[in-house]
């Protein structure tokens, strides 16, 4: 089977790999996947408080060439959109940009779950610390 | 050195020139069939294919008389299981076979359990061997066949031949072993291992595709086994069509090449195969060895990287021409079967690579593999979430997963 060449571009120089302080109130962390089904991806964004844009993103996947690229792309497209917008983003508008195979879409569903969860994070973080709303613990960055 | 290098032999094998050389003629000048049995065109083919059934006899201890030329060893996996089911339906309708066999063996049992037979497929153990209390306990009065594999196409992991045919002998039932993967390769012999039906490939050992054989046992017990393709009556009956002789020529000398070299190509091969293992587990932590060691092809190396997954593996490795269990390297979705009968986990079935070393295979080439699979491994394991989480003290197989 060959790879786009955007896939082996994403796979030779992936972006945003890394992480990202997983307790700091302002990241959500998805993590989506089973290793038994052979891919596993963590997706993480950090969101400016005060202007709701996603500042930085991050991610670290184990899975094929096309989830590498997927979850590359997608750290890249979340950059300076707001929650909103990269609720937004659909797993088809992946498979398009990538040219991803047929056998190879549930990699770029899989990133889209991996972006819903990140901000479903953030927002339960968020949610959290709102006056009124008991806190377990406060959140302190890790790193 | 040459790229991209070729570490795949037990998916196939590059036709060695001699076998080539002695091809050849019989595409165009000495052209005859093989059944033509009234003029010299006629004659020449049928000792050239002559010739090629000795030596491949030879190269298993059997009779000429016994090999029977097919397709392939598809074809004489299919040959060997249909053609005794269905001659032997009196007797009784049961068939021992093994989890880990090769698809043409598994799904040509399904086949005959949708036309009424009773199939038993062994498990295997965490060496992938079957145990051959397995084997005692699930033989019956029906029982005609047993058809366990002499050695494995993934993990290289030979079977108990010996014993298993000698459980067959003292049941009185037939024996059939798919050996495709060792004939040529480690010493295999039709009395010692006590079979009845016996398949083999030429592409496998270097010879041409699209040609193979079946050894039928003639003497004690007298096999016989009921035709799949139906016409000339060629080869005894068993299997008729017209001889593919250029064909069967490559396959006569490439066995005979096999039989004469295996000894050295053995020896040169299980160094090579041993310095590639212990390289990699020089610069490598947590990967796992898929199989026995010791009951083993000594060609064969069957490597998990934990944490990695195989097709992006490959991907980093584009220049090496290896195979991956990983889901994603074939069609149905699913990691490899046979992994996943090791009971090591599906995980690390996707994180697995077959390494098939080679006549060709050389020194220069395998350090480059590791070298190269090295630096892949490394830095996918840095872009590994499971990597990571590991290295941060958390169990994996206590997380909640979310399949999808």
């Amino acid at each position: 089977m060959a790879y786009s060449d955007k896939v082996i571009d994403h796979y030779e120089n992936p972006r945003n790999v890394g992480s990202l302080p997983k307790n700091d109130a302002n990241v959500g962390t998805g993590l989506v996947g089973a290793p038994e089904c052979g891919d596993v991806m963590k997706l993480q964004v950090k969101v400016n408080p005060d202007t709701g844009v996603i500042d930085d993103a991050k991610f670290k996947t184990f899975g094929c060439g096309s989830a590498i690229a997927s979850s590359s792309l997608a750290t890249e497209w979340l950059k300076g959109k707001t929650v909103d917008q990269a609720l937004a983003i659909k797993n088809t508008d992946i498979v398009a940009e990538l040219s991803l195979p047929p056998v190879k879409i549930h990699c770029s569903v899989l990133a889209e779950d991996a972006i819903k969860a990140a901000i479903a994070d953030y927002k339960k973080k968020q949610d959290e610390l709102k006056p009124g709303v008991a806190t377990g613990q406060h959140a302190q960055p890790t790193a | 050195m040459k790229l991209p290098i070729y570490m795949d032999y037990h998916a196939t094998t590059p036709v060695d020139p001699r076998v080539l050389e002695a091809m050849l003629p019989f595409f165009s000048q000495k052209f005859g069939n093989s059944a033509s049995r009234n003029h010299a065109f006629g004659w020449e083919a049928e000792e050239a294919v002559e010739t090629a059934r000795k030596q491949v006899a030879d190269l298993i201890g059997a009779n000429a008389k016994e090999v029977i030329f097919t397709s392939g060893a598809t074809e004489a996996n299919n040959l060997a299981i249909k053609g005794a089911a269905e001659m032997y339906r009196e007797k009784g309708n049961h068939v021992i076979t093994c989890v880990t066999e090769h698809k043409a063996v598994i799904d040509t049992c399904k086949k005959l359990e949708k036309q009424g037979s009773r199939v038993t497929y062994l498990p295997v153990q965490k060496d992938g061997r079957i145990s051959l209390d397995d084997l005692r306990a699930a033989i019956t009065g029906k029982t005609i066949l047993i058809t366990i594999m002499t050695a494995n196409n993934e993990i290289g992991v030979l079977q108990p031949v010996e014993e298993i045919g000698a459980i067959a002998k003292e049941k009185g039932i037939l024996f059939h072993t798919d050996a495709v993967q060792a004939a040529g390769k480690i010493p295999f012999d039709v009395n010692k291992a006590k079979a009845d039906l016996v398949s083999v490939s030429a592409h496998k050992m270097y010879g041409p595709k699209g040609v193979g054989a079946l050894y039928v046992r003639r003497r004690n017990p007298r096999v016989l086994l009921a035709e799949q393709i139906s016409g000339g009556g060629h080869e005894r009956g068993m299997r008729s069509g017209t001889l593919n002789v250029p064909g069967i020529v490559g396959l006569g000398r490439a066995a005979e090449l096999c039989r004469l070299e295996m000894a050295s190509d053995t020896e040169r091969l299980r160094a090579l195969r041993d310095r590639l293992n212990v390289k990699l587990h020089e610069n490598l932590d947590e990967i796992y060895i898929n199989g026995s060691q010791d009951h083993r092809l000594p060609h064969n190396l069957n490597i998990s990287f934990a944490y990695v997954e195989g097709e992006s593996l490959l991907m980093g490795i584009n220049d090496v021409a290896v195979s991956s269990g990983s889901a994603c390297t074939s069609a149905s979705l699913e990691p490899s079967y046979v992994l996943k009968a090791l009971g090591a986990g599906d995980d690390l079935a996707h994180s697995s690579i077959r390494f098939g070393l080679g006549r060709w295979t050389t020194e220069e080439e395998v350090d480059y593999v590791v070298e190269k699979l090295t630096s892949v491994v490394r830095r996918l394991r840095e872009m590994s979430p499971l990597y990571e989480m590991v290295k941060e003290g958390v169990d994996l197989s206590k997380m909640q997963w979310v399949a999808h």
